[in-house]
């Protein structure tokens, strides 16, 4: 007898991704859609996609989706969840999109407490441009704006963006989870459904910070970049709750 | 009808709740910020948004969200804060979001001055955002006639799914006035926002905002789209005052409060028996341009007073299309003229013209 096994999740369309071979933001992707799915909130949700390579997941997410300029994605979905409190809104952001050019609007939107899921794509990099420094690059990462290795002199330190957001009284949620191998992946899915039933309980401000692998502008094989995350990436960036449940003063 | 003595700011956000704002976002900014402060009071009160954002550039991009989730939102600023808004407003006409900003115009460049001006007719009619865009701009004279526009521009903006800009100058925004707040305002026919992100919505029901387009011929095909929309503007939401006109010898083109200035000038002007008419542009975008095919034979000129150093004085070059002489008369940095100077700027133009 035959049986299904596996399926693609319902809160996907069928949209071909845009994402390179071997990126993660596919998987990110299905673990949001399953979540979705999960608890039953497709119908409720609205996303908020922002600019860089996420910025056509309006076209995957099988729910209502609005674009939003880049970096303003938390002030885009505050007014929309300010204005329609009985709908799920979600923003998925990459790490220039967040960390760099709009780290402002996300701050200012954690600390007024917005009921609002926030999944963050920390891949180190700015992948739709084409391999540019990011906020987030590791020290001695070459990008095509850092050729010769971020330099701490030069550029500052890699943000560390699940360590300030927990330093935010309002923010309820924090962690940071990473999608390099099935046990990393599954921990990350427990994660974001939790940021999501936060917000269907009325909790506040959620933010899962995914480390995510970008092989095409890392210049590594899938596999490689896989392996970068978890001797490169994870080190610096510690895989772990950082804030759970109540607000701090 | 009943009226009361109303300051500006408080009136306009009155007005707003009247006209049915259902969100507010800003930033506080002088010469505006009683128009925050009436509506974090009272929005409230009758179960609405009101949220005082950490930016101009965050205020903006709320406003993008709520009306890309089919509520009636406004924002308010001042000049600089308009400047920062400007991408927020190249979005919002991409998407086609309906929304009211209304700007209380102080004097720049930079950070200026809180005195009133009309500096910024440059940045409202041919904007700071990227792309082919266009945004509905008025440019009430007084109070009654601000309240009247603040209650309407809510059906403008759903009408057109476009931004509307109230722009006004701080001196309108300031002052106390009489003002009737009951007035009805024309409703349009607005068909059911089926196009918002509000929730709800999957497969083939799903909705989808934004102003991004990949493809080349998809985006000039969305600009085309765009475009005759505003065509339609123009054909149809031009609004002016021409008086006096009839065997006017001049004509003087002024907005805002400096058309009230000018009415004082043009009664001194009578008084020494030369005959001038007022063009007071309502609509800043779309330009009325229909008022010039208006104008009297008699016409020996046109003199055009603004609080700037001559920005509408291009749309009147545009218009005029070289037929009769132009003449200007400008004061900026928030100082404001004696209608006295400005008489004597036309009996100067007079001479020149007569020479």
């Amino acid at each position: 007898m035959k049986q299904i096994v596996y399926q693609k999740s319902k809160g996907l369309t069928d949209h071909q991704l845009s994402y390179c071979p071997g990126c993660t933001h596919g998987i990110v992707h299905k673990l949001v859609a399953e979540a979705l799915e999960e608890l039953n909130i497709i119908e409720k949700a609205i996303g908020i996609a922002s600019v860089g390579c996420s910025v056509l997941s309006y076209n995957f997410f099988d729910c209502d989706m609005v674009q939003a300029a880049h970096g303003r994605a938390c002030a885009v979905a505050t007014g929309i969840k300010r204005s329609r409190p009985e709908a799920i809104v979600f923003s998925y952001q990459g790490d220039g999109d967040l960390a760099s050019i709009g780290i402002g609007e996300t701050i200012h939107a954690a600390n007024r407490g917005e009921n609002l899921t926030v999944i963050f794509i920390n891949n180190a990099i700015y992948g739709m441009t084409g391999g540019q420094m990011a906020p987030t690059t590791l020290i001695g990462q070459k990008t095509t704006t850092s050729p010769f290795g971020r330099d701490l002199h030069l550029h500052g330190m890699p943000i560390k963006v699940s360590e300030i957001f927990s330093q935010i009284p309002r923010a309820v949620y924090v962690e940071r989870v990473s999608v390099h191998n099935p046990r990393f992946l599954k921990n990350a899915k427990r994660a974001i459904l939790k940021a999501f039933q936060n917000q269907i309980e009325n909790k506040g401000f959620s933010l899962v910070e995914v480390l995510s692998t970008c092989p095409v502008n890392w210049g590594m094989t899938p596999i490689k970049a896989l392996k970068w995350v978890e001797e490169e990436m994870i080190p610096y960036y510690p895989v772990k709750v950082f804030k759970d449940g109540e607000e701090n003063e | 009808m009943k009226k009361i003595l109303m300051k500006g700011n408080e009136a306009i956000a009155r007005s707003a709740i009247l006209g049915g704002c259902e969100a507010f976002f800003g930033y506080p900014i002088t010469p505006q910020n009683e128009i925050p402060e009436y509506l974090s009071k009272y929005l409230p009160e009758v179960g609405k948004v009101f949220v005082q954002a950490e930016s101009e550039i965050a205020s903006i991009n709320m406003v993008y969200g709520a009306a890309a989730a089919g509520v009636r939102v406004m924002t308010s600023s001042s000049s600089p804060g308009i400047a920062l808004m400007q991408e927020g407003i190249s979005y919002l006409c991409g998407a086609e979001l309906p929304c009211v900003i209304v700007n209380v115009m102080r004097g720049g460049p930079g950070l200026g001055g809180i005195q009133p001006s009309q500096s910024d007719y440059f940045q409202i009619t041919r904007g700071g955002g990227n792309g082919d865009y266009r945004v509905l701009a008025y440019a009430p004279e007084n109070l009654q006639e601000t309240v009247d526009l603040m209650k309407e521009a809510f059906e403008i903006a759903d009408y057109y799914r476009n931004p509307v800009m109230i722009a006004v100058d701080g001196l309108i925004g300031q002052m106390m006035e009489s003002v009737s707040l009951d007035r009805e305002v024309k409703k349009r026919v607005i068909p059911e926002k089926n196009w918002a992100a509000s929730g709800g919505h999957t497969g083939k029901e799903r909705r989808i905002v934004t102003s991004l387009f990949l493809d080349p011929e998809k985006l000039e095909e969305h600009n085309l789209r765009l475009a005759k929309k505003y065509k339609v503007m123009i054909a149809d939401e031009q609004k002016y005052e021409l008086s006096n006109a009839e065997e006017a010898e001049f004509i003087i083109v002024a907005y805002g409060t400096m058309a009230r200035i000018v009415r004082s000038a043009i009664e001194i002007l009578k008084d020494q028996g030369i005959k001038v008419g007022l063009l007071k542009p309502l609509t800043l975008w779309p330009y009325p341009k229909n008022a010039f095919s208006k104008l009297p034979k008699s016409l020996k000129g046109i003199l055009v007073a603004e609080l700037s150093l001559g920005q509408m004085l291009d749309d009147v070059k545009i218009c005029n299309e070289g037929r009769f002489p132009l003449s200007f008369f400008g004061r900026v940095g928030g100082v404001l003229p004696e209608p006295e100077e400005i008489a004597e700027a036309l009996l100067k133009f007079k001479m020149e013209v007569s020479r």
